[in-house]
């Protein structure tokens, strides 16, 4: 099985099989993140440069860990200290920083397709940390292992999505995996956070009531009410959010006994999430941010060979 | 088997072979102190487990047994070959000041055994490294030589030997393919 991909854009691109082997190489990765000497020499003289033009702290740093682990050397550029502010566009930049010739580009961007369209343009491998309301692949990845580390398979899980559907990358690049994986979604929201037709992406469910989706379900994936994006008509008010949305131990009764339950972070206290069910031991948040360090880095693992072998 | 195959080692050839090593592993050891063996996968690590056996039915002692996964070592991420796999490394016990035996069913450029020497002391500083192989068969390309050897199988570049395992991973034979 050979990854033939110069780019991750979406898990919407990959097949199964491709999804297999990234969780496979991340999931015999794990080793290395124990050991004493953190790193093996795999990617060493591979430049990585991590583009962020929207704020993140955990995406960045867990590349950043990544790339280091495989001994690949890293750069960092955010929107606030690079030449965006000065009005530089995407492809401008793209030209100065291939300009210095980078293995890999990690990229967040705010609008959707900006990586399809920074990937045709530059000849180096791109990842998608990001983009607007698109894909956010290695979230989605490093959540399938996290299941499949506690369940062993993906094959058949009922996974209940909840939150702001319209705005959430983590929920589509989750759809289509796990659709691609054989697991079944269920997805539940405000109406004006559900955006119509999304049972096409998919293996999915709409659901009107957050009971609905959580009964029964393997996996509740709760998603962050977004609070920089909304704008105020969405949402009344967020103690009403919480009330019909929110995971709190009743609501997890309904799910099956031993349910997971993941966020994939930062925690809105209170909101989507109550402090008793986030701290609880049904939480594998902690996991889901340890495996994340794993997928990327297969991610850039394979990204590096998958361009080689098309030459 | 194809008419170009000749079968160098049959079942009991390498059982023979296998507790040959065992016993020199032994010998250059004086005993089972600190010895540790770690094979490279995936053949050499069957064949660690064998001499392992061997090993207790001389000595009496269980000695511990780890595995090595190379890919991640290699130095040609960018070259010709295939695009591997990562396997998984396993070495459940500390490395620091052991006796390792290295494990590998062939030995021939010495770039593998390079990789995994640098993944062995990754996790710790050993006392030493040793190398056993069942099959050598030339061609070196870095100055690494074998400490035990099974068999000294002088090749052509063109020639292929597999080392071969039934489904218990014992090995079954060996054969030199043209």
């Amino acid at each position: 099985m050979q990854f033939k991909h110069k780019d991750i854009i979406g898990l919407q691109d990959l097949t199964k099989e491709e999804i297999q082997l990234l969780l496979d190489t991340a999931e015999n990765m794990r080793e290395i993140n124990d050991r004493e000497i953190k790193k093996v020499p795999t990617l060493r003289g591979k430049t990585v440069v991590n583009l962020f033009f929207e704020a993140s702290t955990r995406t960045r740093t867990s590349f950043e860990i990544a790339a280091k682990r495989l001994s690949a050397d890293t750069v960092n550029i955010t929107a606030s200290s690079s030449s965006v502010t000065k009005g530089e566009t995407l492809s401008d930049t793209a030209r100065n920083i291939l300009a210095m010739k980078p293995d890999i580009i990690v990229m967040r961007h705010a609008v959707s397709g900006s990586h399809h369209y920074l990937a045709q343009r530059v000849s180096c491998s791109v990842i998608n940390a990001g983009d607007g309301a698109h894909e956010h692949p290695s979230q989605g990845l490093l959540d399938m292992l996290t299941m499949r580390q506690k369940f062993g398979r993906l094959d058949g899980l009922k996974v209940a999505i909840v939150g702001d559907i319209t705005h959430s990358r983590v929920a589509r690049s989750n759809i289509f995996g796990l659709t691609r994986m054989g697991s079944q979604i269920f997805l539940a929201g405000p109406p004006t956070m559900m955006p119509p037709g999304i049972e096409r992406l998919g293996n999915v469910t709409v659901c009107k009531d957050m009971r609905e989706a959580v009964e029964g379900a393997d996996v509740v994936m709760m998603l962050r009410i977004q609070l920089e994006r909304q704008g105020k008509t969405l949402l009344p008010t967020l103690r009403e959010y919480s009330r019909y949305y929110g995971l709190n131990p009743a609501v997890l009764k309904l799910a099956r006994p031993g349910a997971m339950v993941m966020h994939p972070g930062p925690i809105n206290r209170g909101v989507e999430l109550s402090s008793y069910v986030a701290d609880g031991d049904q939480s594998w948040i902690l996991q889901q941010v340890e495996n994340g360090v794993l997928v990327r880095m297969a991610m850039l693992y394979h990204v590096s060979g998958g361009e080689l072998a098309t030459e | 088997m194809g008419a170009d195959s000749t079968v160098i080692l049959d079942a009991s050839g390498v059982k023979r072979a296998l507790t040959r090593i065992a016993h020199e592993i032994l010998e250059r050891n004086k005993g089972v102190d600190n010895l540790v063996l770690v094979g490279i996968r995936t053949g050499g690590v069957h064949l660690a487990r064998e001499l392992v056996v061997r090993v207790e039915e001389i000595e009496g002692v269980k000695v511990p047994v780890g595995e090595v996964d190379i890919t991640l070592y290699r130095d040609d991420i960018k070259g010709h070959s295939p695009h591997m796999p990562v396997g998984k490394t396993d070495i459940p016990f500390g490395i620091e000041g052991k006796k390792v035996v290295l494990v590998d069913d062939v030995l021939f450029t010495g770039r593998t055994i390079r990789a995994a020497m640098d993944g062995v002391m990754d996790h710790g500083r050993p006392a030493c490294i040793q190398l056993a192989v069942l099959i050598d068969r030339g061609h070196r390309e870095l100055p690494i030589r074998a400490d035990f050897v099974g068999r000294n199988v002088p090749t052509s570049l063109r020639e292929n030997i597999a080392v071969n395992f039934d489904e218990a991973h014992r090995p079954t034979d060996v054969v030199l393919e043209k």
